[in-house]
């Protein structure tokens, strides 16, 4: 029974379901043909209004023709009559031209005067047979020759900066003047000036003491010398662009013997060298050799540079840790109280360190900073304090047992290059400097042996270490790192080690 | 023996025998106890395989000192048996002390050499900035202070190592202090010669070339190897600058002077073919006997070109810095290194080059 019950519900639910289909599609069905009567309808409207448009159309085109056969004549006479006015005009230019000429000349503005000739001067070379056109023309000549040899008292004088130098260049390349000429002199020139600049960089290298400030050194050169040469480059580049390959030659050399003139003066600043190459790099799309391999030199020269300057930075701090580790008496030491002077003064060399590269360089990428990396503890430490195996008498175990963490630690995480090649930004030098001072800390410590207060000690300092010298490096974990190890190595020299409670290392840190 | 080379390493106050097979490539390990204090250096004697030399720390009221103590090995492990690993019921055994280079006199014992290719009677200690000769007498159960050396100069001078040149009828020494380098003969105890500034920074090891007299090699913490000529000594033959980071050992292999050995803390283990100050700096060249032929087969002949200097192999094993690397005297083809964490690991040279080098 209650199956049947069950069946006849089911065949009704069914059923009305059909039928809900069915209306459902049944409405779609009289909205289709109701569209397409509709349509229909449209359409044959369209078709109606179409055929009027036809006979419109027939009805314009006929009324145009008519107009344009009447009005032809006045067209062309009008059309010759305006060509007549052209003419006029232009002659009336030409004959104006040499008193226009003298008025340019006389109030200086060459740039027109020269824009006048080029004009004119296809004009007269064709008519030149034509009596009064020849007596024009030499007019012109005359005054454009006076207007050359006053714009090469102009470049000759080279008193005016450079971008006048080459509006004077261009004016007299477009006036024809033998382009080769042009060029020595505008090298001449510019070799003349920038000669100057390096003398003058040579004087401040020179004997006088104090010697200058490497910042403001650079500067003068960077600014004076390499924006000189630069600037002479490119518009050398626009205006003997049309020269071609000798042309190109020509300044590739120029640029190569100026070039290591000033970078022998200034072999030792890398900062030069950057700015070279990218103001250099600014001209790599002339496609001439020279000026890439010189580029590759430079880069290639400014980053032996660099990793010169990062090892002996990193000497710097490394020698300073080292003396303070060496020199101390580990094991009679007293319980800490302080954070050691040397810490801070490495925290505050590496500040200086970082302004100073700061100035030159980029900030660089870092991996994104932890919020509370500062309050991070040593994980290795803490994991085994956790652990209990810290007995005050000293068993074989329990080194053997940190030990085997931070093996496994270490084999997971990426083994630390403590020389890697240094890229052109600030956060990567830096990380640089501090991965060699860590790893002299690390094996200075290792070779020492150490009493309980002494482990304590390296704890706070590292402590210390690390809360400030996170935000310098390139990935923070690193330091973290590096730091771990050498408490753990501390601790492995210790016969009793028994470290500091987090809480006390902290107070003592922020104290300092 | 041909088939094991033993290894021996300090560990803490353990010494670990280490046996390697090179047939089976089994490893066996024997640990030895030192109870006298933490092993710093370790040389064996070159003429009785059971005894070691040690350098080792004993602090005592708050001071550290260092002394050095020569040692004799239970007799079972000198033979290098190969006993299976699964026997570690066999609890570890102690060192027999013959005698100790008795050092109230001077302070700290930086480390301990033997005379090569002796008959193990002559030691010499470094301690502080005084080179001390031993006689060993009595089978080594006594040592005699013959005769010492002391470095003059301001400041606190200390040697950091030495080593005993297996040439001139093993009379000479050569000893590192901070920067600096001095050669010393053992029957005048006086100083032949001096190399200033060998390197930027503190000297950590030399090593000399077995077949070239007049040769040695140092490393330091300036990340560098430099080899020199004793009969020239301002400027170095050839510098390496391949590591990153202090270098700690240098060592030549002990037939073949181009393979030469270095290990550093920047965890890396450097096999270089300094072929061009080698004994054979022109390759392997035709033998005599090779000669007695009637055949032309002298037209064959090798390059007359020095060949290059290279570096053969960079071993990257180690997970933290390597602090000793040695060649095997066993098999002149296998090699050891060792770092922080404890880690063995033991190689051979590229099978390639040592064909080269052998034909």
């Amino acid at each position: 029974m209650d199956s049947e019950t069950d069946m006849v519900r089911q065949i009704r639910a069914l059923d009305s379901d059909m039928q809900t289909l069915v209306y459902e599609n049944y409405n779609k069905f009289i909205s289709a043909t109701d569209t397409i009567r509709k349509m229909k309808n449209d359409f044959r409207k369209m078709e109606d209004e179409m055929d009027r448009l036809a006979t419109n159309m027939a009805v314009i085109t006929d009324f145009s023709a008519r107009i344009s056969a009447t009005l032809q004549d006045r067209h062309e006479r009008i059309t010759k009559l305006a060509g007549v006015h052209a003419l006029l005009r232009k002659l009336q230019f030409l004959f104006e031209l040499p008193s226009r000429l003298t008025k340019c000349v006389e109030l200086g503005a060459y740039g027109q005067a020269v824009r006048y000739q080029g004009r004119a001067q296809a004009v007269l070379q064709q008519y030149q047979h034509l009596p009064s056109f020849r007596a024009i023309q030499d007019d012109c000549q005359v005054i454009t020759a006076r207007l050359a040899q006053q714009l090469r008292q102009r470049f000759r004088e080279g008193g005016s900066g450079a971008p006048e130098q080459a509006e004077c260049v261009e004016l007299l390349l477009a006036l024809g003047e033998p382009a080769e000429e042009l060029c020595e002199e505008f090298l001449a020139h510019a070799r003349g000036r920038l000669e100057e600049e390096l003398r003058s960089l040579e004087a401040e290298l020179g004997p006088s003491p104090p010697a200058p400030d490497v910042l403001e050194f650079t500067d003068h050169g960077g600014s004076g010398f390499v924006g000189g040469l630069c600037q002479v480059a490119a518009a050398y580049q626009e205006l003997f662009a049309a020269q071609g390959p000798a042309g190109a030659e020509r300044l590739a050399a120029f640029a190569r013997e100026l070039g290591s003139r000033y970078f022998a003066l200034t072999a030792t600043i890398s900062y030069i060298l950057t700015l070279t190459d990218e103001q250099f790099l600014v001209q790599d799309q002339f496609p001439v050799t020279p000026v890439s391999t010189l580029c590759a030199e430079a880069r290639e020269t400014a980053r032996r540079l660099l990793t010169h300057y990062v090892k002996v930075q990193g000497l710097v701090i490394s020698q300073m840790l080292r003396k303070s580790v060496e020199t101390r008496d580990w094991l009679s030491t007293l319980e800490p109280r302080n954070v050691r002077a040397v810490m801070k003064r490495v925290v505050e060399d590496t500040t200086a360190i970082d302004v100073q590269v700061g100035l030159l360089y980029e900030e660089g990428v870092r991996k994104a900073q932890s919020s509370d990396s500062s309050k991070r503890t040593f994980s290795v430490y803490s994991s085994s304090r956790q652990q209990g195996r810290y007995a005050p008498s000293y068993t074989p175990s329990a080194p053997m047992d940190t030990n085997l963490l931070s093996n496994i630690q270490k084999l997971f995480s990426e083994r630390i290059d403590v020389f890697s090649p240094v890229e052109f930004n600030k956060v990567s030098v830096l990380t640089g400097i501090i991965k060699i001072s860590l790893k002299t800390l690390l094996e200075c410590v290792r070779l020492r042996t150490f009493g309980r207060f002494g482990l304590q000690q390296v704890q706070v300092d590292c402590h210390f270490l690390q809360l400030y010298l996170w935000r310098f490096v390139a990935d923070e974990e690193l330091v973290h790192l590096l730091l771990d190890e050498v408490v753990a190595s501390a601790a492995l020299r210790c016969p009793d080690p028994v470290p500091m409670e987090p809480s006390v290392v902290e107070v003592i840190c922020e104290r300092g | 023996m041909e088939d094991d080379a033993p290894v021996i390493y300090g560990l803490e106050f353990q010494i670990h025998i280490i046996d390697f097979d090179d047939e089976n490539n089994i490893i066996n390990k024997n640990v030895l106890l030192h109870q006298a204090g933490e092993i710093w250096h370790i040389s064996a004697s070159p003429a009785d395989r059971g005894v070691l030399a040690t350098c080792y720390n004993r602090t005592s009221d708050s001071k550290v000192l260092t002394c050095a103590a020569v040692w004799r090995m239970p007799k079972e492990l000198e033979s290098g048996t190969h006993e299976s690993p699964d026997d570690s019921s066999s609890a570890a055994q102690t060192l027999e002390l013959l005698c100790h280079l008795d050092n109230t006199a001077h302070s700290n014992m930086a480390c301990v050499v033997w005379e090569p290719m002796g008959d193990g009677k002559k030691i010499i200690s470094l301690a502080d900035n005084h080179i001390l000769l031993w006689d060993l007498q009595e089978s080594s159960s006594q040592a005699v202070l013959a005769s010492s050396a002391s470095l003059e100069g301001k400041g606190q001078l200390k040697f950091t190592s030495g080593r005993w040149s297996p040439h001139h009828n093993c009379t000479q020494v050569a000893t590192a202090n901070d920067t600096t380098l001095r050669g010393w003969d053992t029957r005048s105890m006086s100083q032949i010669y001096c190399i200033e500034n060998a390197h930027g920074q503190l000297v950590r090891d030399l090593d000399f070339n077995p077949n070239k007299q007049y040769y040695l090699a140092s490393c330091g913490d300036d990340c560098k190897v430099k080899f020199w000529d004793t009969r020239n000594v301002t400027e170095p033959v050839k510098t390496l600058e391949e590591h990153s980071h202090w270098v700690w050992n240098v060592r030549y292999n002990h037939s073949h002077d181009q393979l030469v050995l270095t290990g550093s803390s920047d965890s890396r283990v450097i096999l270089s073919n300094m072929v061009s100050i080698s004994s054979e700096p022109f390759g392997h060249l035709v033998d005599d006997d090779d000669i007695s032929d009637q055949e032309d087969h002298r037209s064959e002949e090798k390059s007359k070109e020095p060949l290059q200097d290279n570096v053969i192999a960079t071993y990257e094993e180690h997970e933290d810095s390597v602090y000793a690397v040695d060649w095997s005297s066993a098999d002149p083809w296998l090699f050891a290194s060792l770092s922080y964490d404890g880690r063995l690991v033991i190689n051979r040279v590229p099978r390639a080059l040592k064909y080269h080098i052998l034909l």
